[in-house]
């Protein structure tokens, strides 16, 4: 289990244009595998382009209380990247302007910028629809000023998304941090004690599952039913839906990827499971994610890759739905990760 | 001159095998396919006997294809092992229960 992150460690591998090379050398260099690119030139769908915006995800962070194996955010207590008030009050001018239906914050874990909750109270207002925090529920209990999260949460009508790697302690923690699962499992408890996650509840609480090691993920519904019997007959725990995503080999994960020598096995695993159908539906095509400091890029994996958009509006201060409507998206062998079976996205399937 | 029977790259080429028979072939490709599907047993259940039984006919690439498949289903290692102890009792089991006969044989000949 890590407690630095790569950055802070030093790593190569923490250098965006290092991940780059390595996804376009050896096994897609040699020709072993196709190119993301001449994968979707087969069904003539590249250039693969945005369609009409409808979810902001805004990154205001990668400061993490947790330093999980797997993070394509290589987040951590270590990193100082913080979204500040200014970049905030810029951000709600774009989803004034916008017209997008789904507002989406994620980090690291989103609460630990100190002007979150000032955020999230502003951006309330707005009138979103769909307005989500992504938390990764040991933040409500990791110190006192965080355990009214959940009230917090269920005043803004927050739709709380959190991960959970398993319904087993091992499994969790192996991944994740010692400890983990248990507070995780309080948390869970918690916001289902306001409502959050009950049959029939508008307070929405949904479940992210990610592999804890270098395979896929499996059928979503399947998953989703063994993950609800296991979390009620053991703790008695409620939620809406889990969403099945799959590991990008990216940051961490592709770090974990080279140094378990699983990388070209996973590769070889991605691009078998590739997916046509689920290209049309790749995130990129209707989300824009917004970093710490402004900069508008197709995903959160191409903002962490440091990948920007194809387009002139390249920043919240110059954001351009119009312009931005209609660009190629930017895109690398990490793209298999979303194409994969039934598809992969920050909302599960897309298919 | 290849110097193993067993390759894993082998695996991926499965399908092949109707290459040289087409017919015969997708007739397996389809009843397997079927065997697997979510009936009176679900497939996590089914995905853990295939993992037994691959152990017991010892087969390397059923033993990495279930493998894999159980991970991916969620199914915890304590779960696999349980499964293989189940396998490892039967043919234990299979092996001593025989003796049965060893000792009606010897009873017979020697009582
Ligand atoms: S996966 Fe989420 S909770 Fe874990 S370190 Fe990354 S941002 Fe933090
Ligand atoms: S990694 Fe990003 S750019 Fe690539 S397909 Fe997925 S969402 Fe699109």
């Amino acid at each position: 289990m890590a407690t630095k992150s790569l950055q802070k460690l030093g790593s190569d591998l923490a250098q965006s244009n290092k991940q780059l090379k390595i996804l376009s050398n050896g096994i897609f260099k040699n020709g072993e595998l196709p190119t993301f690119k001449d994968k979707i030139s087969e069904t003539n769908q590249f250039p693969l382009k945005a369609k009409k915006l409808e979810i902001l995800q805004i990154n205001v962070g990668y400061m993490c209380n947790q330093v999980c194996d797997h993070c394509h955010v290589d987040a951590g207590p270590d990193r100082k990247e913080i979204m500040t008030r200014d970049t905030m009050k810029q951000c709600l001018e774009v989803i004034k302007k916008s017209g997008a239906h789904t507002l989406d914050l994620t980090g690291g874990a989103p609460e630990m910028n100190p002007d979150f909750r000032w955020f999230v109270e502003e951006a309330a207002k707005v009138g979103i629809k769909d307005f989500i925090v992504r938390s990764n529920l040991t933040i409500i209990r990791a110190n006192k000023k965080y355990y009214d999260l959940p009230e917090f949460f269920k005043k803004h009508n927050v739709h709380v998304v959190s991960s959970m790697p398993h319904w087993t302690k091992g499994k969790t923690d192996k991944q994740r941090g010692d400890g983990v699962f248990d507070k995780s499992i309080k948390a869970l408890q918690e916001l289902n004690a306001i409502g959050y996650g009950m049959p029939g509840s508008n307070l929405k609480l949904d479940l992210v599952y990610n592999p804890s090691g270098a395979f896929l993920p499996g059928d979503q519904a399947a998953m989703q039913k063994d993950f609800k019997k296991a979390l009620m007959d053991d703790f008695g725990i409620e939620f809406h839906n889990l969403f099945a995503i799959t590991n990008l080999p990216i940051a961490r994960f592709l770090d974990y990827l080279i140094a378990s020598e699983n990388y070209e096995d996973y590769m070889y695993s991605l691009v078998e499971a590739y997916n046509p159908a689920a290209v049309s539906n790749v995130m990129c095509t209707n989300t824009l994610s917004i970093s710490w400091d402004g900069y508008l890029f197709d995903c959160d994996f191409n903002q962490m890759l440091e990948l920007p958009v194809n387009s002139k509006s390249r920043h919240i201060s110059d954001f351009n739905e119009e312009l931005l409507e209609g660009r190629d998206i930017v895109i690398s062998q990490h793209c298999y990760g979303c194409t994969a079976g039934a598809g992969s996205s920050c909302q599960g399937n897309v298919t | 001159m290849q110097k193993t029977y067993y390759d894993p790259a082998d695996l991926k080429k499965f399908g092949k095998i109707s290459e040289w028979n087409e017919e015969l072939g997708s007739k397996f490709f389809d009843y397997y396919n079927s065997v697997f599907k979510e009936g009176a047993l679900s497939e996590r259940e089914k995905s853990l006997i295939a993992l037994a039984v691959s152990h017991t006919i010892q087969c390397p690439y059923c033993i990495d294809a279930y493998t894999g498949d159980s991970l991916k289903r969620g199914i915890t290692k304590e779960e696999m092992m349980e499964a293989l102890h189940v396998a490892s009792a039967i043919r234990g089991g299979a092996t001593l229960v025989h003796g049965v006969q060893m000792m009606n044989k010897v009873n017979k000949l020697d009582g």
